[in-house]
């Protein structure tokens, strides 16, 4: 049986709850309803309240190919730096799980980056990357004008995409290593026993083990990187070079602070929710119901 | 199919610790080796060296008459079924038996009849479709075994198999590794910290304790006569009663004083043992000569069925007398326990047998 604290009077309970719930409401219902609000109406120039206009900013924003140029840019920049992330990340849990040599020191190192916030690692990055300057600047005087996110639109995708994937490759570890630590070593005993080499073992054993992680880390991956991409495109290319890098939720911010539509943007945020929902519960649905084996 | 020698097997793990100590143990094609000792004496340790799992510090490890050391576990040609049986939880029990063969790319048909008629044998055929999770414990264990035997190995490794399951099962599958590993004649070597699976399995029993082989024999051989204080009462449940001699004016005396009033077997004996059965308890204050008889009273009586155990105080320390069916003694009870000079057990100073 479980064991459960349990409270005499209801109130009492209500009490725990209540920051809680101020929390939840003050941060995240009280904003959402504010955006569905402004989504709905038309904000007037000059003040004096808002005008309401139903779906008409949603039409003019799906009706707009910078819209839809945003959104291909996200799902993108998610899906490569997702997969860059977690794939880089099972490799290095892997490596450090069999007890290399040094693997005491990377792990410690790799967990690093999470740490770091996205304007500064930004901003490292941006040096990093420059093609001036920078690392790349070598390969540039190799091949002159190879490298050049301020005027290439891909270059400038995968320096986000670059910056992104090196600070959840950190994140990604920890939960890969945790979970990679957790199958119990007569498992990979018995395997050795039963004469698998490491990589089988790896595949027909650990990988499929670990398959429960493997997915919580695909939905935080992807989430994060509709949301958590913002000061990274901030920092590193401001939406450019001609909107090749204005992640949806980089528009948001620049359509709404800097165009001062805070309508549209309203919209465009309503819009970015409910993407992030349905990935969410098609996450839940269709791959989640594939990874319980026990 | 295959003998296993160890000689002066050895291991010392980078923190300096030596959990193995220097064993040689040589065991017949055919036999069921049993490494019995209490938790921490090695004997996992050793097991996972003849396995392959552990490297050996010095000496060697021989499996049909090949030296294995430097041989990774799945060359050497060996199955081991572990304590917490290590299936894979996510593979059905068939692809679990199939797996090691696979990995040895044995042709699909013939994986298909040796599985079947593995689980036959185990009667797991009807469970060849479910996974791990769903089976009982003693199901599980059963398909550790068949996962052990399907591949056919020249050398069975058990590491505590029968730990995790309630007393009745344990008892069962005792019987059915026994008769198991006869009928497949598979060298094999089991390791247990549980002198009732040790004594009842092994054809050769090798007794352990902190990192040293205390004892190498038949069961019984070392149940009559075993070498040291700590076989003595590590073998047999009640275990050994031993008392420690101290050299009176008129010949050894008991830790209370009591003369034991005859000539220990051997000049040098400083302590004497008695099996709980070897001893008569009886109210009678007549003593036969050439016996050993002591004055005890009873603390506790544990009755167990056809037998009942008396717990004592006698000769300074406790003891535990085993008598048959229900006991007429009460606690506080004073009686006689008398021991036949014959039945008596001597050991020296540093807890070898001698005489």
């Amino acid at each position: 049986m479980e064991k459960r604290v349990t409270f005499s009077r209801w109130t009492v309970g209500i009490l725990f709850a209540v920051p809680q719930m101020l929390l939840i409401f003050t941060f995240f219902y009280w904003p959402a309803g504010q955006a569905v609000y402004w989504s709905l109406t038309l904000q007037q120039p000059w003040g004096g309240g808002n005008i309401w206009v139903g779906l008409d900013n949603f039409r003019s924003i799906l009706a707009s190919a910078d819209y839809w140029n945003s959104i291909t840019a996200s799902l993108a920049f998610a899906a490569i730096s997702t997969g860059l992330a977690m794939v880089i990340a099972l490799v290095l849990a892997a490596l450090t799980d069999r007890q290399l040599a040094g693997s005491r020191f990377y792990r410690v190192v790799l967990i690093w980056p999470y740490g770091i916030a996205a304007p500064a690692l930004a901003l490292a990055f941006r040096f990093i990357l420059a093609p001036e300057a920078g690392f790349m600047a070598v390969v540039n005087r190799a091949w002159p004008g190879f490298w050049d996110p301020g005027l290439d639109g891909a270059d400038a995708m995968a320096s986000i995409i670059a910056a992104f994937s090196w600070k959840y490759v950190g994140y990604n570890f920890i939960f890969f290593l945790a979970a990679f630590q957790a199958i119990p070593r007569s498992l990979i005993e018995a395997s050795a026993m039963d004469g698998a080499g490491v990589v089988r073992r790896f595949r027909d054993i650990q990988f499929p083990l670990i398959t429960p992680t493997i997915f919580f880390l695909l939905v935080i991956n992807i989430t994060e990187s509709f949301q958590d991409s913002f000061g990274i495109v901030d920092i590193m290319t401001s939406g450019g070079p001609a909107n090749a890098t204005n992640l949806m939720v980089y528009k948001i911010y620049s359509d709404g602070f800097k165009g001062l539509d805070y309508s549209g943007a309203a919209a465009q945020s309503i819009i970015l929710m409910m993407l992030i929902v349905v990935l969410t519960i098609f996450q839940f649905r269709f791959i989640e119901r594939r990874v319980h084996y026990r | 199919m295959a003998t296993v020698d160890l000689k002066d097997a050895k291991k010392v793990y980078s923190s300096g610790v030596e959990a193995v100590k220097g064993v040689s143990i040589a065991i017949p094609d055919k036999e069921l080796c049993v490494l019995v000792g209490p938790s921490g004496c090695g004997k996992s340790t050793l097991l996972r060296m003849i396995a392959g799992l552990e490297t050996i510090s010095s000496g060697t490890v021989a499996i049909d008459g090949k030296i294995v050391n430097a041989v990774g576990p799945a060359e050497r040609d060996i199955a081991m079924v572990f304590q917490n049986y290590a299936l894979y939880p996510h593979m059905k029990v068939y692809d679990n038996m199939a797996y090691g063969l696979r990995n040895r790319g044995t042709p699909k048909d013939e994986i298909d009849s040796r599985v079947r008629s593995t689980a036959k044998v185990l009667e797991l055929s009807a469970l060849l479709d479910r996974r791990p999770r769903e089976l009982s414990g003693g199901q599980r264990q059963r398909v550790a075994m068949g996962r052990a035997i399907v591949r056919n190995p020249k050398v069975f490794l058990f590491d505590e198999p029968l730990s995790n399951l309630d007393a009745k099962l344990r008892g069962q599958m005792r019987v059915e590794i026994k008769n198991l590993q006869r009928t497949l004649g598979v060298t094999s070597i089991y390791v247990t910290h549980d002198q009732l699976e040790a004594m009842t399995l092994a054809d050769i029993l090798v007794v352990m304790n902190a990192g040293l082989v205390e004892q190498i024999g038949a069961p019984l051989d070392i149940y009559e006569a075993p070498a040291s204080t700590f076989v003595a009462s590590f073998i047999g449940a009640p275990p050994m009663n031993l008392l420690a001699l101290t050299g009176g004016l008129s010949g050894p005396t008991l830790a209370d004083g009591t003369a034991i009033g005859f000539a220990p077997a051997d000049t040098k004996a400083a302590t004497l043992g008695f099996r709980p059965e070897d001893a008569d308890v009886t109210f009678n204050a007549k003593a036969p000569s050439g016996a050993l008889v002591l004055p005890a009273t009873v603390e506790a009586v544990e009755p167990v069925g056809a037998e009942s155990f008396l717990h004592c105080a006698a000769g300074g320390v406790r003891i535990v007398m085993r008598v048959a069916g229900r006991a007429a003694a009460r606690p506080g009870d004073q009686l006689r326990v008398v021991a036949r000079a014959e039945k008596l057990h001597w050991f020296d100073k540093t807890g070898k047998r001698v005489g």
